[in-house]
Formats: C-alpha cells, sequence, structure tokens
C-alpha cells in the first residue's frame, strides 16, 4: 500500500504585480509522478532549485498542486475538510530548529501539537513521555530549549512531531545547520523511528552520506523525478549525479576512482567496510 | 602579520551568578595570506571568537593586534577595522535588502562614502568574483537561488575590499554543486589576490581540501592549531569532541591496520587513490 501517491502534479510559483495580474509564472513541478510504500525510508536529493522541498510541501497541504493530485495514506490533499487528519498523517521537519521551537521548556514544546489537536491532558502527558523517549531526549524534558546543541533541538523538533502520531514524517534538510556529532544524532534518530515504529520517512538531504542507508533514492531535477533505485543503483552512476550539480559520498568517489585506474572493484561501494575487504585483497596480491 | 589575539577571554553574564566563559585564554596569530579552518561543535566558540576579530565583540580580557596595533586604545578606528575584515555571517543572504543585486553590493562601498565611479567599479569587480555577470545586476535579490543569493551577500562584503575575509559556514544548505563553486572562488581570492581567509565550517572533508591551517576550538579553548594533517591524526580526541577526520582518514587509517602500507596523513579522495594506487602497483 501506498501512503504517498502523486500523480501528474504540476506546480507553478505566481507573481504577481500590484494590480494583481500575472507577472511571472515558475514551474517548480512539472509533471511528478510517484509513489511511497507505507514503512519506506526514502531518500530525495536534487540541486537547489529543482524542486525537492515544492512537492515536500505537497505532502501535506502546505502548497496544493496547480495541477495533479497528491494522496497522502489515500486522502487527497485538496480535500478541504480533511486538511487537519493530512496534517496529522504526514509531520514535516525543517532546516532550522531555532525556527520550530516555541515552548519554554521541551516537554512544553513537544506537547503543544497534540494539545492543539484537543487531545485529552492525560494522553497528551503519555505522548510526550513516548516521543520524548523515541528521540533520547527524556533526560532534558525540562531544560530550556535555547540551551540545548543543534542535534538536540533538532531531536525535540522531531518528538513534537511524533507526538501528532504521524504515520509519515517529511524532514526537509533537518541536518543542514548541524555539526557532525548533530548530523548523526538526528540522522540515527530517524532511522530508528523507521525500524522500531515503522514511521515512513521522507528525507531531503544535500549530505550524500546521510542517504547511504535509505531504502530508496529519488533524485529530482527540473520539476521532476530523474532517477529512481537503491542507493547502490544510484551511486554507481557518478558522472550521472555529478550532471545534477550532485555529489557522491567520499567513499565512493574514492572506489569509483580505482576502478577507473582499472582496479577490479564493483559499482556503487557506499560503506567503508565494503571498500576495505575489497581493497586489502587486491593491494595484497597486486592483481 | 596580520591578526594577533592574546590571551582573550570572553565572558557572558560577567560579574554575576551567570557568568560564563564563551572564550577562555585563546592565543593564535594569523599571518596575511593564510588560509586557515576554524572548526568546532556548536556552541565551541567559534562564532563568538570571529567576532571578536573585526571589534563585534569586545574580550573581557586580553588584546587583539590588527598589523600590529592593539584594537582596544581608545583612539583605535575600529570603523576602519570593520572594512578590512570583513565577517561574511550563517545565512547572510537574510541581509540582502535592496531593489536589486547591484544596489546591494554597492551599500557597503557607499558607506564609505566613495564616488559613485569607485563604488560601481567595486560592485563590478566584486559581482564578478563570485561569478554573477551582468544579467544579475537588476534582478531582485529575492528572486535568486539559494547559492546566487550567498553570491550577493559574499560580494556586498568583498566590495568594501577587505584584506582578511572571515566566513562563517558559507556554504551551509548549498547543493553540492554549488558548495564546491562558492568555496573555489574563495579560493581563487586567496590565490590570485592573496587574501587572508578563515573559514568556519562543519564539513571536515571541506577545510581537508581549502585550508592550509587549522584551528580547533572546545569549550571555549583552543584546542588543536595546525595543518589539517597534522590535527586529524588525533582524529578519535576530534570525535570526542563532537567533530570527526574526513572520511578518507579513516579508510587510510583502516587500511593500515590491515596491514597495507600507506602513508598516514592523507585526508582528500585524490591523495588516497595515488597511495593505493602505489600501494597496489608496488606489488
Amino acid at each position: 500500500m501506498e501512503m504517498i501517491k502523486a500523480s501528474k502534479l504540476i506546480f507553478d510559483y505566481i507573481r504577481r504585480n500590484e494590480e494583481d495580474q500575472i507577472e511571472e509564472v515558475n514551474r517548480a513541478i512539472d509533471g511528478l509522478d510517484a509513489e511511497i510504500g507505507t514503512g519506506d525510508f526514502v531518500a530525495v536529493l536534487g540541486h537547489n532549485g529543482s524542486g525537492k522541498s515544492t512537492f515536500a510541501k505537497h505532502i501535506n497541504g502546505i502548497l496544493l498542486p496547480t495541477e495533479g493530485t497528491v494522496w497522502i495514506s489515500h486522502m487527497d490533499t485538496k480535500d478541504v475538510d480533511r486538511i487537519w487528519d493530512i496534517r496529522k498523517t504526514a509531520g514535516m521537519v525543517f532546516q532550522n530548529p531555532d525556527n520550530q521551537i516555541i515552548g519554554n521548556i521541551v516537554e512544553e514544546d513537544v506537547g503543544f501539537g497534540p494539545e492543539n489537536m484537543g487531545v485529552p491532558t492525560e494522553e497528551i502527558w503519555k505522548r510526550v513521555d513516548e516521543s520524548l523517549k523515541a528521540v533520547g531526549m527524556t533526560a532534558y524534558r525540562m531544560r530550556s530549549p535555547n540551551k540545548l546543541s543543534g542535534g538536540q533541538k533538532q531531536r525535540v523538533a522531531i518528538a513534537g512531531v511524533m507526538a501528532m502520531r504521524p504515520q509519515c514524517i517529511v524532514l526537509d534538510e533537518p541536518t543542514a545547520m548541524l555539526d557532525p556529532n548533530g548530523r548523526k544524532e538526528v540522522i540515527r534518530t530517524v532511522r530508528e523511528l523507521n525500524k522500531r515504529e515503522g514511521i515512513t520517512v521522507l528525507l531531503i538531504t544535500h549530505y550524500m552520506e546521510e542517504v547511504v542507508d535509505a531504502d530508496r533514492v529519488i533524485v529530482m531535477d527540473g520539476g521532476k523525478i530523474v532517477m529512481d533505485g537503491t542507493p547502490r543503483e544510484i551511486f554507481a552512476q557518478v558522472e550521472r549525479l555529478k550532471a545534477y550539480r550532485l555529489d557522491v559520498p567520499q567513499i565512493t568517489e574514492l572506489a569509483y576512482e580505482l576502478k577507473k585506474a582499472g582496479m577490479d572493484l564493483p559499482d556503487g561501494i557506499l560503506s567503508r567496510e565494503e571498500l576495505i575487504e575489497h581493497l586489502v585483497p587486491l593491494i595484497s596480491t597486486g592483481v | 602579520m596580520a591578526i594577533k589575539v592574546e590571551h582573550i577571554d570572553h565572558i557572558y553574564g560577567a560579574g554575576t551568578a551567570f557568568a560564563q566563559y564563551a572564550l577562555r585564554d585563546v592565543n593564535f596569530t594569523i599571518e596575511d595570506g593564510e588560509f586557515v579552518g576554524l572548526i568546532g561543535h556548536t556552541g565551541s566558540g567559534k562564532s563568538t571568537l570571529i567576532q571578536h576579530l573585526n571589534g563585534l565583540l569586545r574580550a573581557s580580557n586580553g588584546q587583539i593586534y590588527y598589523n600590529g596595533e592593539c584594537i582596544y586604545t581608545n583612539d583605535y578606528d575600529m570603523r576602519a577595522l570593520r572594512g578590512k575584515v570583513g565577517l561574511v555571517f550563517q545565512y547572510p543572504e537574510h541581509q540582502l535588502f535592496e531593489a536589486d543585486v547591484f544596489s546591494d553590493v554597492c551599500f557597503g562601498p557607499k558607506n564609505l562614502g566613495l564616488s559613485k565611479e569607485e563604488i560601481d567599479a567595486r560592485a563590478r569587480e566584486a559581482l564578478g568574483q563570485v561569478g554573477l555577470d551582468e544579467s544579475f545586476y537588476r534582478q531582485s535579490p529575492f528572486e535568486l537561488s539559494g547559492g546566487q543569493k550567498r553570491r550577493v551577500a559574499i560580494a556586498g562584503v568583498l566590495a568594501m575590499h577587505p584584506e582578511v575575509l572571515i566566513l562563517d559556514e558559507p556554504t551551509a544548505g548549498l547543493d553540492p554543486k554549488g558548495r564546491d563553486e562558492i568555496l573555489e572562488e574563495i579560493s581563487e581570492l586567496h590565490r590570485k589576490k592573496g587574501m587572508t581567509i578563515i573559514l568556519v565550517s562543519h564539513s571536515m572533508e571541506d577545510i581537508a581540501r581549502y585550508a592550509s591551517r587549522l584551528l580547533v576550538m572546545n569549550q571555549g579553548e583552543k584546542v588543536f592549531d595546525g595543518t589539517p594533517k597534522e590535527v586529524f591524526r588525533h582524529y578519535r580526541e576530534l570525535e570526542a569532541m563532537g567533530l570527526a577526520a574526513p572520511q578518507i582518514t579513516y579508510i587510510v587509517h583502516e587500511l593500515q591496520e590491515r596491514g597495507v602500507g600507506i602513508p598516514q596523513d592523507l585526508t582528500t579522495v585524490e591523495e588516497a587513490r595515488d597511495a593505493i594506487l602505489q600501494a597496489w602497483k608496488g606489488k
């Protein structure tokens, strides 16, 4: 069953002048078709302006299609009556944690979503407990969010989304502002939510290393999906990715360069272990 | 000798019960024409430190010298210092405000009281340095892509003709190509114009590729100062501080542990490729 489905999706950013006449139309999504299965961990890559974030904002109805349709868990996002169900089903986490946190203390921030949904108090506390536990932030529940590191803030933001009990989380470059440790914390948390709780994850990122463990990688360019496959299939196509202004993880690039120089290595090596296991016998025998 | 930092402390809330050291006894000298990388986890004091270098923040203790002159003497010209030490903040595109790209870049030099011709010339030169041609001049900065906006903001600082350029995470949120383009442009300013560069980054790979010297901050103190190769040798200590070494460093160390004879201090893909090929062909 698919969690997210987009059919012939088109989205135009329309600029109007002071007289409300259309001055410029900028097509950000151009006939996109996509299906994302329940429980999948899907990474979305694409250069700035490729339409990734515009697509992400369609998933919970922040933006509505100019043409075509997006369904989330079989609900049409254009269905005004179901907008709250849609937003409960798909939660979003953005780039800058400081723009997403509103509570004075961590637990208050996490409880904000369910409180607005009219969840009974007892149930809110239960959800706050569970969500903080799920992101490993229980020890910080009485702290001020201002005093947390970037990675911790982002985990609080994820807990806030989790407290709404979504079936799907869309993360739009959640690690762009974080240091290496913060990046690791956030990616580990998201992966665990996907594995343990079966939450469907759509992760938009510019860090190729974060994509390696996804079930599936989608590459966008010019408002369309241009590549779709497993990380190994995608990262085996080094030159094509570079043509889309993207990159491969350094490990993959090193393997690719070595292969080009004549070493007998498979395409799309993704992990350190894999590369080492292939390299050691090659180097020791000199073949 | 461009910048000399001597025993500076920065204490937030000094004299109160909440006094907290953001910087503690930091010392270093940055020579003219160096390309210095500055790394540290969030809250390590990097941003506080760079704001001292052009006088936006004042040290609680200690001295800072720019070209041999102490910037804390009473008659020191702070305004001139801010022109010479250009600071590009994180997400500098949030500071764009003019109606078109060209006017935005002119804003700084206009405030220096220069002639119209000189202002125009500087804006053209600065936009050229960041790779934006005339077709961008009359566009609204708000309709550009993320990478283009950031270039406009950097050009605004370059138009002040700084001798030292400090950039706080200039590539955050940019796609890989945009990241490489901006870093290449910065590197060119360094190579061709001899500009002193201080680059704050969370990307160890970028630092390894461009910086010739690396300063590491941890909890307000400078903990390492050396070439990237020297500093990344301490990758386990860096990890304990919430940092890391470039991925290549890990590969090289693991290969060594497995008995492959390659040099220890490799940090970039090109270096690792050449060393591995040499070990392979040497057999």
